[in-house]
This record gives structure tokens, sequence and C-alpha cells, in this order.
């Protein structure tokens, strides 16, 4: 093996992958909690929490009605959302005009109950889920190997995310999106149902989030607090990607993950705090985030 | 271009029809029980001093007004309870003072943003012969345009959905005199198709030229009314009442 700058390339594009692959996670978490900034005004604490969730339906699916990866794809997080929208309706629509802090409280209590629910009925450690059949294996690039699923997580997650991007920035259903970001109160007075519609961003944000935990589940394990793990990552993502920026969040996510790879080969020690140490020099620099408007 | 159809109502029974309205800002009572009524096929203009309450009043019609009571009774039917969305499906649109164009939406996004709710509105065709402009810019953001452009805009946005009743709060705000008369033109080629006009205007010279009646407002009620043909009449009264 050839080394490059003195480590060797199978070390350097094993972690290289490791963090698209961490960085597709970041990015599907931070675009929906983008998405849900922008529309609920609501800092949404409760994402890892049910990012968990979304994985948790994909075991249960498997372990007790034998139903695979692929129908999970869909099952799980159009059952999140459903969640999602019953949680929006009955508790977040409450907190329409109150200050972003009530949101915050809100959500993070949810995440709390949420994980502890979990946690009392699954325990503290992780229950395996194979991944599908069809990309079990992998290929040997020369320079690297290269598992199938984890291949597959990295595309797929970049296909949702551009077409999230495109639904949002290039479709009438986005344009209408957009205004009820801008001013809902006008945007209703046009004829729009404005409150569904924040009930339907709110249920898609977190639909993606459970999307995201059950391409996880093959790879990290389904527990309770893995949402919790990755939450305040993902969170630091958004504010680096600019809070409610669509395209910032999916940028910032794959990028932070890659960066996160590169030091983990060259300087592990910092690996889990240089996300935080850009998002300092960020908010010194740019405190509206790399693709945020000015604040 | 087809002319709109008028309801089966006649000319002289109001499309819409204000009693004893009343309006508060939090502990703020803004309107005291306004009482006006627009027949359809109207252009009738609200004047008064600022913070007489003639947003106010338009807000309420609109149904975003936070608390109001009294009866704002639409096509026959009452809309005093009814959310924004479910008023504009029942045909009221509202040009706002601060005109809301979506900074982040096109010209052509934003024409296209509020749907359809009834056959009879402009096309976009239509829309871009009354207002040129807008074709020119129909690929800019509208947080680019300027003053007058956001105007046409605004204006031009609910022309396309086909609602009965158009309130239009003071549209020729801060704009240079030919987008001012360009504007004023606009609105008289609508009136022919069947559109009535509901205007907050305190542009009292522009609207006197386009309005088939008048209410003044005062202190959060309408404190006297007179027709166009009356206006040669009235001009010392009004020119008191707005300070003129």
């Amino acid at each position: 093996m050839i080394p490059l700058l003195g480590i060797s390339t199978q070390a350097l594009f094993g972690q290289l992958l490791l963090g698209l692959i961490n960085g597709a996670f970041y990015a599907m978490l931070s675009l929906g909690l983008a998405v849900i900034f922008g529309m609920l005004n609501i800092v949404n604490f409760a994402h890892g929490a049910l990012y968990m969730v979304g994985a948790f339906v994909a075991w249960f699916l498997l372990n007790t009605f034998h139903i695979g990866y692929w129908p999970a794809l869909v099952l799980a997080p159009v059952g999140v959302a459903l969640l999602g929208m019953a949680l929006e309706r009955t508790m977040m629509k409450r907190l329409a005009g109150l200050d972003h802090i009530y949101g915050l409280l809100l959500t993070f209590g949810l995440a709390l109950i949420i994980q502890g629910v979990f946690q009392n009925l699954f325990g503290a450690s992780g229950q395996p889920y194979p991944p599908p059949d069809l990309l079990k294996g992998g290929f040997n690039l020369g320079f690297m190997y290269l598992p199938a699923y984890r291949a597959w997580v990295v595309v797929f997650s970049l296909a949702v995310c551009l077409f999230t991007w495109f639904m949002i920035e290039k479709t009438r259903l986005g344009a209408i999106l957009r205004a009820c970001t801008e001013n809902p109160e006008l945007t209703r007075a046009f004829g729009l149902n404005v409150p569904r519609l924040i009930t339907l961003t709110y249920g898609f944000g977190v639909g993606l989030a459970a999307l995201a935990g059950v391409l996880a589940a093959p790879i990290y394990q389904v527990r309770p607090l893995m949402g919790a793990d990755f939450i305040i990552v993902v969170f630091a993502v958004v504010v680096i990607g600019g809070m409610g920026s669509i395209l910032g969040a999916i940028g910032a996510g794959f990028l932070l993950g890659l960066v996160e790879g590169l030091t983990k080969v060259f300087y592990p020690q910092a690996a889990n705090v240089v996300v935080f140490v850009i998002m300092v020099a960020v908010l010194l620099v740019k405190p509206a985030g790399l693709f945020g408007k000015k604040i | 271009m087809s002319d709109r159809t008028m309801s089966d109502r006649t000319k002289s029974e109001p499309l819409l029809k204000v009693s004893g309205l009343q309006a508060w800002y939090g502990e703020s009572h803004a309107l005291h029980g306004v009482d006006f009524e627009v027949r359809a096929g109207e252009v009738v203009t609200l004047l008064g001093r600022n913070g007489a309450g003639k947003t106010t009043t338009l807000k309420c019609a609109m149904g975003m007004a936070p608390r109001r009571e009294g009866s704002i009774r639409f096509d026959g039917a009452e809309t005093i309870a009814l959310p924004s969305d479910k008023i504009a499906r029942r045909g009221v649109a509202l040009c706002p003072e601060e005109r809301g164009v979506f900074a982040s939406l096109t010209v052509l996004e934003n024409l296209l943003l509020p749907p359809k709710i009834a056959p009879g509105g402009l096309s976009l065709d239509e829309i871009y012969e009354l207002f040129p402009n807008l074709r020119e810019r129909s690929t800019s953001m509208g947080g680019k345009l300027s003053g007058g452009e956001q105007q046409m805009l605004a204006i031009g946005r609910i022309l396309r959905t086909g609602a009965r009743l158009l309130m239009l709060d003071e549209p020729t705000e801060g704009l240079a005199p030919i987008i001012v008369k360009q504007i004023g033109a606009a609105i008289r080629r609508l009136k022919p198709r069947g559109f009535t006009v509901l205007l907050v205007e305190q542009n009292f010279r522009w609207a006197s030229g386009l309005a088939d009646r008048f209410y003044v407002m005062e202190h959060g009620r309408v404190i006297d009314a007179f027709a166009a043909a009356e206006l040669p009449e009235n001009m010392d009264k009004l020119h008191a009442y707005l300070g003129v």
C-alpha cells in the first residue's frame, strides 16, 4: 500500500468514507432541521430522538413482522412522519408566535421522554440490524475496500438531499413553502392553508430523520441514544451551514463529515471537537452561517 | 378577453357589508363600530388620516386582524369568524400596504403563488399587458424590484385568482408620479371587467378620479360618506376631515 503524507491510503480513504457516511447522516438530519426551522421557527431538539425511532421502527418491523429493509425504508419514515404530525398538531401548534426558547424546551422534553421510553423498553445496548442481501459484500477498488451498503448510503442520501433541494427551490410547492417561511400570514391570505402546510412540513422533516435512522440501522446498530449522540453535532452543522438554509445544511453536512474523517486520520485527538471549533470560527466571521442570509 | 360574469345579485345589493365592526390589537381598541358597504362592480375608497383605522378595516375583511367583532358579510354570507384562507377562497383578495412581495421568490413565482379560486381572473399575458415591466423582470427575485415594480407585482398577483373583491391598501404610497398614473390606468381597466375594488388611499386627488363612492374614517369609525357626483359640494368638509 502506498503511503500518502505518512498515512496508508487504505486508512486515509477508509476514514474519508466513514466521514462521508457521517456527513450523509449530518446532511439528512440538518436538512430536516433547516426545513422545520424555516417553516415552524422551532429548533427541533426531538430530531435525534425521531431519527432513533425511525431505526427502531425498521428493527421492529423486521423482528416482529419479518418486513425487511426495503419496505422499512418507506414504512418507517411514513410512520414517524405521522407521529411527528400528531406532535405538531397537539403540541407545537400552540407555540406559534412564542419565543424560540419554548420550542427548544418542548422538543428537548419530548426527546428525553421518547429516549427514556425506548431505553426502558430496550435497554441501552444496541440491537443488530442486518443490511439487505442485495447490499452485502463490497468492492475492492485497489486503494481501498468499499462496502456496498456504505456506498449505497452515500449515494442514496445525496439523492434524497438533492431531490429535497429541487422540490423546495424549483417547484411551485417549494415556492409556497418559501413564501410561508417569509410571511405566513400573507401566504394564508392568498387562500393557502398554511397550518396544514406547517403540519405536513414538520411531518416531512421528521420523516427525513426517520429515513436517516433506517439507513443508519445496519451501520451503527439500533440504540435508544443513537440520536442523542448525533444531534449536538447536527445542530453545529446547521449553524455552520446557516439556520434555515437548505443548500447550507446539505453542503455543510457532507463537508463537515469529511473534515471530521480527515481529522481522525491526521490528528485523532481533535476529531470530536473539530466541528465545534469550525462552528465557533464561522460564528465569529460570518454569524449567519456559510450559506445563511445576513442577520 | 371576455367580461367577468357578475354574480346573480343585482348591483344594488352589497357584495361586502360591514356592520358594527370592532377590532383590537392586544389592549388597543382600534375600530369602534365601522359601518359601510361595497356594491358589486363599484370602486369604493376609504379616506382618512393616519391611524383612522382604514388598514385595520381591510385586515378585518381579510380575516387578518387578531381580534374582531361585529359583522362582515361577503356575497351574503357572514365571514367575521373565518380564517383568512377561507375568506380568500370565497373571492376576497388583499394587496397590503407594505406590498408583501416575497423576496425569495421570483416575479413569476410571486405571480403564480395565489391559487386560482374562481374563473374570471386575468391570464399572465393580460397581467403583463397591464404592467409590462413585470414581463421583463419575470425571472428577477422579488427583493430586487423597485418600489413601483413591487406595487405592480402586488396588484398583478391578486388579479390572477378570480377574486371578485380586490382590496388595495395605499397602492400609490411612496411611488413616482408616472408609476401612480400607470397604477390608476390599470385600476380603471379593471372596472369594466366587473372587478369590485375597495381602496384605502391618502392621495385623495388620485382616488377622486377612480372611485364611485367615498367613506371617511376617523378614530376607528366611518364618519361620513358621499358619492363621486357629490364631491364638488363636499370639498370643504373633506379638506377639514383630511387636513389637506
